[in-house]
């Protein structure tokens, strides 16, 4: 896990603490790679809230991920784990390269490194 | 194969700051896409469970459980981490029957670019799923999946039968086979660059 001042790329701390559920939502889709905050595990959380937080404990995972592992439909994740970032309980990577968004340089640099990485493995 | 268990361990991903991309596999019933997810995937691929409501719809709220009739469909993914890129390659089998049309949404969306497989016994299987792909602007390639028992093909009569782009590639490939996965995915990598350097010049 990154600790703070690492790196990059996190989605906007308004968003991540503060912001309305029906923002966030839309900063969390099943591709984004979440981890959840080094805190204590909040007592009277749902039990689907606290097995999302007891999986992400130990690293990074994809929300769709989460889902799978957890047997959670992604849809029903989804809105738990908006909850939890909203909260300050769960960070959300800003990870997903989306085509609809990005540059064409990003897309071709993204593709160019999927391609190495294609050739090494 | 894919298992919705959750007695699997947990394979975290080792850099949460990668950036995902996401391609998706999509083609009619039976024809390969699970097996060319696992061939390809660094973990055994993983089953997210859709809901979606009696005529298909995905459920993506909580409200949605309450008041329909609800069923699942399993979806198969799986992952690729190339550490030293910094990327994550997920790729995501999709169904290619036109009652699971409201899952697309979610599914195809963010995909970078597609493979829509085809059995050449059946090869209109995977006709929606072209379509869909099409109309969504993913750019893809077309791969034979090879069966043991299916008949040879003539490529271009396949094309003319797909009424495929001319700049569209079409391969062949063996889904079973790791390496022949990898060569497929790496055609679809070069396919993909050159689509989008072409986009800039337009």
């Amino acid at each position: 896990m990154t600790g703070p001042g690492g790196r990059r790329r996190l989605v906007p701390a308004y968003l991540a603490t503060a912001g309305s559920a029906t923002a966030t939502r839309n900063t969390v889709d099943r591709m984004t790679v979440l981890t959840a905050e080094p805190l204590p595990l909040p007592v009277g959380l749902e039990p689907a809230a606290h097995r999302i937080l007891e999986k992400l404990r130990p690293g990074a995972l994809t929300l769709v991920e989460v889902a799978a592992y957890l047997q959670l439909p992604p849809s029903i994740t989804r809105v738990i784990v908006s909850e939890l970032v909203d909260r300050g309980l769960v960070r959300a990577h800003a990870s997903m390269l989306n085509p609809q968004e990005a540059t064409r340089a990003q897309k071709i640099d993204i593709l160019e490194r999927t391609l190495r990485g294609l050739r090494k493995i | 194969m894919a298992s919705g268990r959750s007695d699997r361990p947990t394979i975290y991903l080792a850099d949460p700051d990668t950036t995902v991309v996401k391609v998706v596999v999509a083609g009619g019933f039976g024809v390969g896409k699970t097996t060319l997810v696992g061939a390809v995937s660094e973990i055994t691929p993983l089953r997210t469970e859709e809901l979606i409501t009696a005529s298909g719809a995905l459920v993506d709220d909580m409200a949605g459980l309450t008041d329909k009739t609800h069923t699942t469909v399993g979806i198969d993914f799986g992952r690729t981490t190339f550490h030293e890129q910094q990327v994550t390659l997920y790729l995501f089998g999709t169904p290619g029957q036109p009652r699971f049309r409201p899952l697309w949404e979610g599914l195809a969306s963010g995909a970078i670019g597609a493979i829509v497989l085809l059995d050449t016994r059946r090869p209109g299987d995977s006709y929606w799923a072209m379509d869909e792909i099409e109309q969504r602007k993913i750019p893809y390639i077309v791969a034979v999946n090879r069966f043991p028992e299916s008949p040879p093909h003539d490529p271009a009569q396949l094309r003319a039968a797909l009424d495929l782009d001319p700049a569209t590639p079409l391969l062949t490939c063996d889904a079973t086979d790791r390496v022949s996965a990898r060569a497929l995915l790496e055609s679809l990598m070069q396919y993909l660059i050159c689509h989008y350097r072409q986009e800039e010049s337009t």
